[in-house]
């Protein structure tokens, strides 16, 4: 997958577990919780989609690194390789 | 038979519009099933029918605004003839009046089409299993019954009118049917205290249904709805509140170890720790769960525990996990996953919004110390854990670092006193240094 693939894909997961956000506006640098207001139960949601959709189980210990879109896409894109 | 009537969802709403039915004339209903969808001030909730037998009728139209307790269907119950084109009046039906409140007889949902206290219909064994409950019998405070003969209103509106010594008579009503709102009932203290005539109300407390757009939040509505069942708390129920730190080294060790050999699906986070060891107190302290109406405190005899969960935009709901207290700790994290997506999602289910014997509410990862929190009546105490944080704590005769939580208790004094809260507390602090066996 391509790191727009993964970002189209990350964004797509996000949107579906916090219906409101729209991933067009959603910045790269956006937290998931500091800015978009991701709650853990939202986030553990998202780790468990991204399992499903990309194979990537992302161990507790690394979800900093998934904090931001942009943050995100580093991660998956080297875990995805 | 059985008039399926617009439930009451929560202790101040007033009014719900039907977006949805899911039944038919001649389909088949059982206790559980869901046939309705009813938007409120906390979003659209399915409506689930609380008897068997077969739909005789719908009565309400998609897109009515109706005051709780309007009668919306008549389902035929087993082995009953059908009926004539009955006029809907369910007070006069001994037997009916037993099924025209499916969720929440006991709390505010006694209507003016009612004679005498309804009660709830008794929770047997369903599509889900319902242990037994004490029925609480709506015991009549003043307000909440509408005195014969006068024009229908919401209870919210006659507990209003109680405290602002408004006789309802006098009252003009711009709900559905004529009936009065607690708006209207304000409207009508004003122009009395004005002497003038009334001016209209501006208020938009109780009335959101009646706004058009699409089904779903409106927050302005919500918070309305968010004040008025927070005020009517603090105005009617005695808090107190104890608070306790407890260490939670063991439980965050065993949690991460626990984890790590598990995919995403399978991982529980500690909020799920916090539900389970509350409802097992909980169930050892009798007095923090329950339900205070008409006057007295009944405690419940299962534990289920209404969940906080924060709606994204603003606004807060605390849907029920019934029996929480019973679960494995897999079987309450898959529960309270399945309620935050419906939450998000916009779908609870009417029982959820009232079935809730105690509340928790926790700030997660990322809050503040510690939570004192209002308590949702007619439930009688919410606990809230503060966001755990690594700091200094004794332990023999040293100083090491560990991570804690701060619990903090709000409790109905006309239910227990401080000996009973702080047992509780205790029995949260037992069990969360033993996280393996909850």
């Amino acid at each position: 997958m391509t790191p727009e693939e993964i970002r189209s894909a990350f964004l797509a997961e996000l949107v579906r577990v916090a219906p409101d956000l729209d991933a067009d506006t959603i910045g790269g640098g956006d937290h998931l919780q500091d800015d978009l207001g991701l709650d853990s139960m939202d986030v553990l949601n998202l780790v468990t989609a991204l399992h499903k959709r990309l194979g990537v189980a992302i161990p507790e210990a690394d979800y900093p690194r998934i904090a931001t879109p942009d943050a995100a896409v580093a991660y998956l894109s080297e875990a995805m390789r | 038979m059985g008039v399926f009537a617009m439930p009451s969802l929560g202790a101040d709403m007033e009014a719900g519009k039907l977006v949805e039915w899911l039944i038919a004339p001649g389909d088949r209903v059982n206790r559980g099933d869901v046939i309705a969808v009813v938007e409120t001030q906390k979003g659209a909730i399915e409506i689930e029918c609380f008897e068997a037998g077969v739909v005789e009728r719908l009565d309400a139209a998609i897109g009515a605004t109706l005051p709780v307790g309007t009668p919306m269907a008549l389902i035929r119950g087993d082995g009953e003839a059908a009926a004539g084109p009955a006029s809907a009046e369910p007070g006069a039906h001994p037997e009916a009046r037993e099924s025209v409140v499916p969720a929440t007889a006991g709390r505010s949902a006694a209507t003016a089409h009612e004679g005498p206290a309804p009660t709830r219909p008794a929770p047997e064994a369903a599509a889900a299993p319902r242990p037994p409950m004490p029925v609480p019998v709506a015991g009549a405070p003043q307000p909440s019954l509408p005195a014969a003969g006068a024009p229908p209103s919401s209870p919210a509106a006659r507990a209003r009118a109680v405290e602002l010594g408004i006789a309802l008579g006098t009252v003009r009503g711009s709900g559905p049917g004529g009936s009065i709102l607690i708006a209207d009932v304000e409207a009508a203290a004003r122009s009395a205290e004005a002497s003038a005539s009334a001016a209209p109300s501006a208020e938009p407390a109780g009335t959101p249904a009646s706004r058009p757009g699409k089904p779903g939040l409106d927050l302005g509505a919500m918070r309305a709805a968010i004040a008025a069942a927070m005020s009517r708390s603090k105005r009617e129920i005695p808090h107190y509140y104890l608070s306790q730190t407890i260490d939670l080294q063991a439980a965050t060790d065993w949690l991460a170890a626990r984890n790590a050999a598990r995919p995403p699906a399978e991982r529980l986070l500690m909020g799920a720790l916090f539900v389970k060891a509350a409802a097992l107190a909980a169930r050892e302290v009798p007095e923090v769960n329950g339900h205070h109406e008409g006057g007295a405190f009944r405690p419940a005899t299962a534990v289920h525990a209404g969940v906080a969960v924060a709606m994204r935009g603003g606004g807060l709901i605390a849907p029920a996990i019934r029996d929480a207290d019973q679960l494995s700790l897999d079987a309450l994290m898959a529960a309270m996953r399945d309620l935050v997506e419906r939450v998000r999602a916009g779908r609870l289910r009417g029982s959820e919004m009232t079935d809730g014997t105690v509340t928790v509410s926790s700030l997660g990862e990322r809050g503040a110390d510690s939570l004192t929190g209002v308590i949702y009546p007619p439930q009688v105490a919410l606990v809230g854990f503060g966001t755990p944080a690594r700091r200094p704590w004794v332990m023999g005769d040293s100083v090491v670092p560990r991570t804690l939580v701060t619990v903090t208790l709000a409790a109905d004094h006309r239910a227990s006193d401080g000996r009973q809260g702080a047992r509780f507390l205790a029995g949260i602090d037992r069990l969360m240094q033993d996280p393996e066996g909850l």
